[in-house]
Protein backbone atom coordinates (compact mmCIF):
# COMPACT_ATOMS: atom_id res chain seq x y z
CA UNK A 1 0.00 0.00 0.00
CA UNK A 2 2.97 2.30 0.26
CA UNK A 3 2.74 3.06 -3.42
CA UNK A 4 -0.70 4.60 -2.95
CA UNK A 5 0.76 7.82 -1.72
CA UNK A 6 4.49 7.47 -1.64
CA UNK A 7 6.17 8.88 -4.72
CA UNK A 8 8.96 10.64 -2.89
CA UNK A 9 11.91 11.51 -5.08
CA UNK A 10 14.09 12.05 -2.01
CA UNK A 11 14.79 9.39 0.62
CA UNK A 12 12.36 9.48 3.49
CA UNK A 13 13.39 11.32 6.62
CA UNK A 14 13.26 9.52 9.96
CA UNK A 15 10.01 11.17 10.93
CA UNK A 16 8.44 10.32 7.57
CA UNK A 17 9.45 6.70 8.07
CA UNK A 18 7.86 6.67 11.50
CA UNK A 19 4.69 8.34 10.26
CA UNK A 20 4.40 5.86 7.44
CA UNK A 21 5.02 2.93 9.79
CA UNK A 22 2.26 4.09 12.12
CA UNK A 23 -0.18 4.70 9.29
CA UNK A 24 0.47 1.28 7.78
CA UNK A 25 0.12 -0.41 11.13
CA UNK A 26 -3.17 1.30 11.87
CA UNK A 27 -4.70 0.69 8.47
CA UNK A 28 -3.58 -2.97 8.48
CA UNK A 29 -5.14 -3.46 11.90
CA UNK A 30 -8.31 -1.69 10.77
CA UNK A 31 -7.98 1.02 13.44
CA UNK A 32 -8.05 3.81 10.83
CA UNK A 33 -9.38 3.48 7.31
CA UNK A 34 -7.53 4.88 4.27
CA UNK A 35 -10.80 6.48 3.14
CA UNK A 36 -11.06 8.42 6.41
CA UNK A 37 -7.49 9.65 6.01
CA UNK A 38 -8.13 10.83 2.46
CA UNK A 39 -11.32 12.66 3.46
CA UNK A 40 -9.67 14.55 6.31
CA UNK A 41 -6.65 15.48 4.23
CA UNK A 42 -8.84 16.84 1.48
CA UNK A 43 -11.04 18.85 3.84
CA UNK A 44 -8.16 20.61 5.56
CA UNK A 45 -6.18 21.08 2.36
CA UNK A 46 -9.12 22.54 0.41
CA UNK A 47 -12.14 23.66 2.40
CA UNK A 48 -11.04 24.79 5.83
CA UNK A 49 -8.84 27.85 6.05
CA UNK A 50 -8.64 31.59 6.67
CA UNK A 51 -11.00 32.33 3.80
CA UNK A 52 -13.76 31.28 6.20
CA UNK A 53 -12.71 33.77 8.85
CA UNK A 54 -12.32 36.44 6.18
CA UNK A 55 -15.99 35.99 5.24
CA UNK A 56 -16.96 36.48 8.88
CA UNK A 57 -14.87 39.63 9.18
CA UNK A 58 -16.16 41.13 5.93
CA UNK A 59 -19.75 40.44 6.94
CA UNK A 60 -19.14 42.15 10.29
CA UNK A 61 -17.65 45.15 8.50
CA UNK A 62 -20.68 45.66 6.25
CA UNK A 63 -23.46 44.57 8.60
CA UNK A 64 -23.53 46.25 12.04
CA UNK A 65 -26.22 43.89 13.29
CA UNK A 66 -24.10 40.88 12.32
CA UNK A 67 -21.11 42.45 14.03
CA UNK A 68 -23.13 42.88 17.20
CA UNK A 69 -24.15 39.22 17.10
CA UNK A 70 -20.57 38.13 16.37
CA UNK A 71 -19.20 39.97 19.38
CA UNK A 72 -22.02 38.68 21.59
CA UNK A 73 -21.81 35.02 20.51
CA UNK A 74 -19.08 34.16 18.04
CA UNK A 75 -20.05 30.51 17.75
CA UNK A 76 -23.62 31.28 16.73
CA UNK A 77 -22.53 34.05 14.37
CA UNK A 78 -20.09 31.88 12.41
CA UNK A 79 -22.74 29.17 12.25
CA UNK A 80 -24.99 31.67 10.45
CA UNK A 81 -22.44 31.54 7.63
CA UNK A 82 -22.35 27.76 7.72
CA UNK A 83 -19.01 27.65 9.55
CA UNK A 84 -18.25 25.30 12.44
CA UNK A 85 -16.49 22.09 13.35
CA UNK A 86 -13.63 20.79 15.48
CA UNK A 87 -12.02 23.49 17.65
CA UNK A 88 -14.91 25.79 16.87
CA UNK A 89 -17.39 25.02 19.63
CA UNK A 90 -16.67 28.21 21.57
CA UNK A 91 -15.60 31.06 19.33
CA UNK A 92 -14.95 34.46 20.89
CA UNK A 93 -14.50 37.40 18.54
CA UNK A 94 -12.44 40.27 19.95
CA UNK A 95 -12.64 43.64 18.23
CA UNK A 96 -9.75 45.92 17.41
CA UNK A 97 -10.61 49.57 18.04
CA UNK A 98 -8.61 52.80 17.97
CA UNK A 99 -7.71 52.10 21.62
CA UNK A 100 -7.30 48.32 21.68
CA UNK A 101 -5.33 45.80 19.65
CA UNK A 102 -5.95 42.10 20.25
CA UNK A 103 -3.56 39.23 19.65
CA UNK A 104 -4.01 35.49 20.24
CA UNK A 105 -1.58 32.88 21.54
CA UNK A 106 -1.67 29.45 23.17
CA UNK A 107 1.24 29.11 25.56
CA UNK A 108 0.52 25.49 26.56
CA UNK A 109 0.03 23.96 23.12
CA UNK A 110 -1.31 25.50 19.93
CA UNK A 111 -5.05 26.05 20.39
CA UNK A 112 -6.46 27.84 17.36
CA UNK A 113 -9.93 28.38 15.84
CA UNK A 114 -9.70 25.79 13.07
CA UNK A 115 -13.10 26.35 11.41
CA UNK A 116 -12.39 30.02 10.74
CA UNK A 117 -8.62 30.03 10.26
CA UNK A 118 -7.69 26.48 9.29
CA UNK A 119 -4.66 24.90 10.91
CA UNK A 120 -2.12 27.20 12.55
CA UNK A 121 1.13 28.25 10.85
CA UNK A 122 4.39 26.88 12.21
CA UNK A 123 5.42 30.15 13.85
CA UNK A 124 2.21 30.16 15.92
CA UNK A 125 3.17 26.73 17.27
CA UNK A 126 6.81 27.64 17.86
CA UNK A 127 8.49 28.18 21.25
CA UNK A 128 9.53 31.78 20.43
CA UNK A 129 5.97 32.90 19.76
CA UNK A 130 4.40 30.93 22.61
CA UNK A 131 6.97 32.01 25.18
CA UNK A 132 7.29 35.65 24.26
CA UNK A 133 3.85 36.86 23.21
CA UNK A 134 2.49 36.94 26.77
CA UNK A 135 5.60 38.67 28.10
CA UNK A 136 6.68 41.20 25.48
CA UNK A 137 3.82 41.45 23.00
CA UNK A 138 4.62 44.94 21.75
CA UNK A 139 8.19 43.92 21.00
CA UNK A 140 7.22 40.68 19.29
CA UNK A 141 4.54 42.39 17.22
CA UNK A 142 7.01 45.05 16.11
CA UNK A 143 9.52 42.37 15.15
CA UNK A 144 6.79 40.75 13.06
CA UNK A 145 6.15 44.03 11.28
CA UNK A 146 3.08 45.02 13.27
CA UNK A 147 3.72 48.32 14.99
CA UNK A 148 1.13 49.12 17.65
CA UNK A 149 1.27 52.70 18.98
CA UNK A 150 2.20 52.95 22.66
CA UNK A 151 -1.14 54.48 23.57
CA UNK A 152 -3.03 51.50 22.14
CA UNK A 153 -3.65 48.76 24.69
CA UNK A 154 -2.49 45.35 23.53
CA UNK A 155 -4.72 42.59 24.85
CA UNK A 156 -3.07 39.20 24.67
CA UNK A 157 -5.49 36.27 24.73
CA UNK A 158 -3.93 33.01 25.96
CA UNK A 159 -6.43 30.36 24.85
CA UNK A 160 -5.72 27.87 27.60
CA UNK A 161 -9.21 26.41 28.12
CA UNK A 162 -12.27 26.09 25.87
CA UNK A 163 -12.49 29.44 24.06
CA UNK A 164 -10.96 29.93 20.63
CA UNK A 165 -10.36 33.51 19.56
CA UNK A 166 -10.89 35.35 16.31
CA UNK A 167 -9.58 38.91 16.08
CA UNK A 168 -11.95 41.27 14.30
CA UNK A 169 -9.61 43.79 12.67
CA UNK A 170 -10.64 47.38 12.12
CA UNK A 171 -12.12 48.04 8.70
CA UNK A 172 -9.54 49.89 6.62
CA UNK A 173 -10.48 53.52 5.96
CA UNK A 174 -11.67 54.45 2.49
CA UNK A 175 -13.38 51.12 1.82
CA UNK A 176 -16.99 52.28 2.02
CA UNK A 177 -17.61 51.51 -1.63
CA UNK A 178 -15.91 48.10 -1.57
CA UNK A 179 -18.15 45.05 -1.79
CA UNK A 180 -18.33 42.45 0.94
CA UNK A 181 -16.70 39.89 -1.31
CA UNK A 182 -13.83 42.19 -2.23
CA UNK A 183 -13.39 43.14 1.43
CA UNK A 184 -13.12 39.47 2.35
CA UNK A 185 -10.28 39.09 -0.15
CA UNK A 186 -8.27 41.70 1.78
CA UNK A 187 -8.57 40.04 5.21
CA UNK A 188 -5.48 38.06 6.09
CA UNK A 189 -4.94 35.18 8.47
CA UNK A 190 -2.34 37.23 10.33
CA UNK A 191 -4.80 40.09 10.89
CA UNK A 192 -7.28 37.61 12.39
CA UNK A 193 -4.60 36.26 14.76
CA UNK A 194 -3.63 39.81 15.58
CA UNK A 195 -0.05 39.92 14.31
CA UNK A 196 -0.91 42.27 11.45
CA UNK A 197 -3.04 45.37 11.08
CA UNK A 198 -4.76 45.83 7.71
CA UNK B 1 3.08 19.02 35.10
CA UNK B 2 5.73 21.70 35.18
CA UNK B 3 6.87 20.63 31.73
CA UNK B 4 8.72 22.00 28.76
CA UNK B 5 5.42 22.57 26.93
CA UNK B 6 4.46 25.29 29.43
CA UNK B 7 6.31 28.00 27.57
CA UNK B 8 4.60 31.23 28.59
CA UNK B 9 7.14 33.81 29.71
CA UNK B 10 10.25 31.70 29.15
CA UNK B 11 13.24 33.49 27.66
CA UNK B 12 15.99 32.59 25.25
CA UNK B 13 14.09 31.27 22.23
CA UNK B 14 14.99 34.16 19.96
CA UNK B 15 12.92 35.77 17.22
CA UNK B 16 9.70 34.37 15.79
CA UNK B 17 10.63 32.91 12.45
CA UNK B 18 7.95 33.26 9.82
CA UNK B 19 7.99 31.08 6.72
CA UNK B 20 6.64 33.13 3.79
CA UNK B 21 3.65 31.59 2.00
CA UNK B 22 3.71 28.60 4.30
CA UNK B 23 1.58 25.70 3.08
CA UNK B 24 -0.96 24.06 5.40
CA UNK B 25 1.13 20.92 5.39
CA UNK B 26 4.84 20.52 4.69
CA UNK B 27 4.81 17.42 2.62
CA UNK B 28 2.34 14.64 2.43
CA UNK B 29 3.32 13.02 5.71
CA UNK B 30 2.08 15.97 7.78
CA UNK B 31 -1.31 15.89 6.13
CA UNK B 32 -1.62 12.16 6.55
CA UNK B 33 -0.38 12.32 10.15
CA UNK B 34 -3.01 14.92 10.98
CA UNK B 35 -5.72 12.61 9.66
CA UNK B 36 -4.25 9.43 11.16
CA UNK B 37 -4.16 11.12 14.55
CA UNK B 38 -7.81 12.09 14.34
CA UNK B 39 -8.83 8.58 13.37
CA UNK B 40 -6.66 6.84 15.96
CA UNK B 41 -7.73 9.08 18.82
CA UNK B 42 -11.35 8.44 17.94
CA UNK B 43 -10.85 4.69 17.61
CA UNK B 44 -9.14 4.48 21.00
CA UNK B 45 -11.59 6.75 22.77
CA UNK B 46 -8.78 9.08 23.75
CA UNK B 47 -9.91 12.56 24.72
CA UNK B 48 -8.03 15.79 24.01
CA UNK B 49 -6.49 16.09 27.49
CA UNK B 50 -5.08 12.55 27.17
CA UNK B 51 -3.61 13.48 23.80
CA UNK B 52 -2.17 16.75 25.09
CA UNK B 53 -0.65 15.01 28.08
CA UNK B 54 0.99 12.42 25.84
CA UNK B 55 2.68 15.33 24.03
CA UNK B 56 3.67 16.93 27.34
CA UNK B 57 5.29 13.65 28.42
CA UNK B 58 7.73 13.70 25.49
CA UNK B 59 11.37 13.92 26.43
CA UNK B 60 11.98 17.70 26.71
CA UNK B 61 14.87 17.62 24.29
CA UNK B 62 12.76 15.77 21.74
CA UNK B 63 9.83 18.14 22.28
CA UNK B 64 11.89 21.25 21.56
CA UNK B 65 13.63 19.83 18.50
CA UNK B 66 10.66 18.26 16.75
CA UNK B 67 7.81 19.68 14.71
CA UNK B 68 4.19 20.00 15.73
CA UNK B 69 3.21 16.98 13.66
CA UNK B 70 6.06 14.95 15.10
CA UNK B 71 4.55 15.75 18.50
CA UNK B 72 1.27 14.34 17.21
CA UNK B 73 2.98 11.26 15.81
CA UNK B 74 4.81 10.57 19.05
CA UNK B 75 1.76 11.14 21.23
CA UNK B 76 -0.60 9.00 19.16
CA UNK B 77 1.87 6.11 19.02
CA UNK B 78 2.45 6.41 22.76
CA UNK B 79 -1.26 6.28 23.62
CA UNK B 80 -1.87 3.32 21.31
CA UNK B 81 1.03 1.36 22.81
CA UNK B 82 -0.07 2.19 26.36
CA UNK B 83 -3.59 1.07 25.55
CA UNK B 84 -2.36 -2.16 23.97
CA UNK B 85 -3.86 -1.37 20.56
CA UNK B 86 -0.42 -1.71 19.00
CA UNK B 87 2.82 -2.94 20.50
CA UNK B 88 6.33 -1.63 20.78
CA UNK B 89 7.33 -4.72 18.74
CA UNK B 90 4.94 -3.70 15.96
CA UNK B 91 6.76 -0.39 15.67
CA UNK B 92 10.24 -1.86 16.02
CA UNK B 93 9.49 -4.32 13.25
CA UNK B 94 8.98 -1.42 10.87
CA UNK B 95 11.48 1.27 11.85
CA UNK B 96 14.80 1.21 13.62
CA UNK B 97 13.93 3.91 16.12
CA UNK B 98 10.55 5.17 17.29
CA UNK B 99 10.87 7.37 20.38
CA UNK B 100 7.76 7.43 22.54
CA UNK B 101 6.74 9.71 25.40
CA UNK B 102 7.64 8.89 28.98
CA UNK B 103 5.06 7.14 31.17
CA UNK B 104 2.72 9.32 33.14
CA UNK B 105 3.83 9.90 36.72
CA UNK B 106 0.40 10.17 38.31
CA UNK B 107 -2.38 7.68 38.98
CA UNK B 108 -6.08 8.20 38.63
CA UNK B 109 -6.26 8.34 42.41
CA UNK B 110 -3.95 11.33 42.45
CA UNK B 111 -6.69 13.50 40.96
CA UNK B 112 -8.65 15.07 43.78
CA UNK B 113 -12.31 14.23 44.15
CA UNK B 114 -14.64 16.94 42.93
CA UNK B 115 -18.33 17.18 42.17
CA UNK B 116 -19.60 18.40 38.83
CA UNK B 117 -20.37 22.06 39.13
CA UNK B 118 -21.86 24.34 36.53
CA UNK B 119 -22.82 27.41 38.54
CA UNK B 120 -19.95 29.91 38.69
CA UNK B 121 -18.79 30.98 42.14
CA UNK B 122 -17.18 34.14 40.80
CA UNK B 123 -18.65 37.17 39.06
CA UNK B 124 -17.24 39.50 36.44
CA UNK B 125 -15.09 42.06 38.23
CA UNK B 126 -14.11 39.74 41.10
CA UNK B 127 -10.46 39.84 42.12
CA UNK B 128 -9.01 36.34 42.04
CA UNK B 129 -5.65 34.71 42.64
CA UNK B 130 -4.40 31.69 40.76
CA UNK B 131 -3.66 28.83 43.14
CA UNK B 132 -0.03 27.75 43.34
CA UNK B 133 -0.63 24.32 41.88
CA UNK B 134 2.13 21.89 41.00
CA UNK B 135 0.20 18.81 39.94
CA UNK B 136 2.44 16.25 38.25
CA UNK B 137 -0.07 15.26 35.60
CA UNK B 138 -2.00 17.11 32.92
CA UNK B 139 -3.19 20.59 33.79
CA UNK B 140 -4.23 23.71 31.92
CA UNK B 141 -3.00 26.15 34.53
CA UNK B 142 0.10 27.80 33.05
CA UNK B 143 3.10 28.36 35.32
CA UNK B 144 3.47 32.08 34.58
CA UNK B 145 0.20 33.04 36.25
CA UNK B 146 0.33 30.82 39.34
CA UNK B 147 0.12 32.84 42.53
CA UNK B 148 -0.75 35.97 40.50
CA UNK B 149 -3.77 38.17 40.97
CA UNK B 150 -6.21 38.94 38.21
CA UNK B 151 -9.76 40.10 37.62
CA UNK B 152 -12.59 38.00 36.19
CA UNK B 153 -13.33 39.52 32.79
CA UNK B 154 -15.74 36.97 31.34
CA UNK B 155 -17.68 33.92 32.51
CA UNK B 156 -17.57 31.09 29.99
CA UNK B 157 -19.02 27.59 29.74
CA UNK B 158 -18.77 24.92 32.37
CA UNK B 159 -16.36 22.39 30.86
CA UNK B 160 -14.79 19.06 31.81
CA UNK B 161 -11.82 19.49 34.15
CA UNK B 162 -8.70 18.50 32.16
CA UNK B 163 -7.11 16.64 35.10
CA UNK B 164 -10.11 14.30 35.36
CA UNK B 165 -10.35 13.74 31.62
CA UNK B 166 -6.64 13.04 31.24
CA UNK B 167 -6.17 10.68 34.16
CA UNK B 168 -9.59 9.15 34.82
CA UNK B 169 -11.41 9.58 31.50
CA UNK B 170 -14.12 11.25 33.57
CA UNK B 171 -16.08 14.33 32.64
CA UNK B 172 -16.35 16.43 35.79
CA UNK B 173 -17.58 19.91 34.95
CA UNK B 174 -16.19 23.16 36.26
CA UNK B 175 -17.02 26.74 35.29
CA UNK B 176 -14.40 28.46 33.16
CA UNK B 177 -13.50 32.13 33.08
CA UNK B 178 -11.51 34.65 31.13
CA UNK B 179 -9.24 36.33 33.69
CA UNK B 180 -7.36 39.57 33.04
CA UNK B 181 -3.86 40.00 34.45
CA UNK B 182 -2.00 43.29 34.40
CA UNK B 183 1.40 42.90 32.79
CA UNK B 184 3.15 44.32 35.89
CA UNK B 185 1.53 41.64 38.05
CA UNK B 186 3.09 38.98 35.83
CA UNK B 187 6.43 40.46 34.85
CA UNK B 188 7.14 43.10 37.47
CA UNK B 189 9.71 45.65 36.29
CA UNK B 190 10.16 43.79 33.01
CA UNK B 191 6.52 44.34 32.00
CA UNK B 192 5.59 46.26 28.88
CA UNK B 193 3.17 49.13 29.45
CA UNK B 194 -0.45 48.86 28.45
CA UNK B 195 -0.33 45.12 27.66
CA UNK B 196 -2.61 42.98 29.85
CA UNK B 197 -2.88 39.23 29.35
CA UNK B 198 -6.18 37.38 29.40
CA UNK B 199 -6.00 33.71 30.36
CA UNK B 200 -8.84 31.19 30.25
CA UNK B 201 -9.02 29.24 33.50
CA UNK B 202 -11.08 26.58 35.23
CA UNK B 203 -12.66 27.64 38.50
CA UNK B 204 -10.70 25.07 40.48
CA UNK B 205 -7.49 26.92 39.61
CA UNK B 206 -8.76 30.13 41.22
CA UNK B 207 -9.45 31.53 44.66
CA UNK B 208 -11.22 34.72 45.58
CA UNK B 209 -9.12 37.61 46.85
CA UNK B 210 -10.93 39.27 49.71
Amino acid sequence: MTDDHGHHPAPLTDVERRARALEELLTEKGIVSPEFIDQVVEAYAQDIGPMNGAKVVARAWVDPEYKRRLLADGTAAIAELGIGGPEGDHIVAVENTPDVHNVVVCTLCSCYPWPVLGLPPTWYKSPPYRSRMVREPRTVLAEMGCDVPDDVEIRVWDSSAEMRYLVLPARPPGTDAVSEEDLAATVTRDAMIGVARP
Amino acid sequence: MDGVHDLGGMQGFGPVEVEPDEPTFHGEWEARMFAVAGGALGAGGFNTPMFRHAIERMDPGHYLTSSYFEHWLTAVATLLVEEGMISRDDLDARVSSFPLSRPTTVDADDVDGASPRETPRFAVGDAVRVRDLHFGGHSRCPRYIRGRRGVVARIDVAAPIPEFEAHRRERVLDPTYGVRFDAAELWSEAAEANAPVYVDLYEQYLELVT
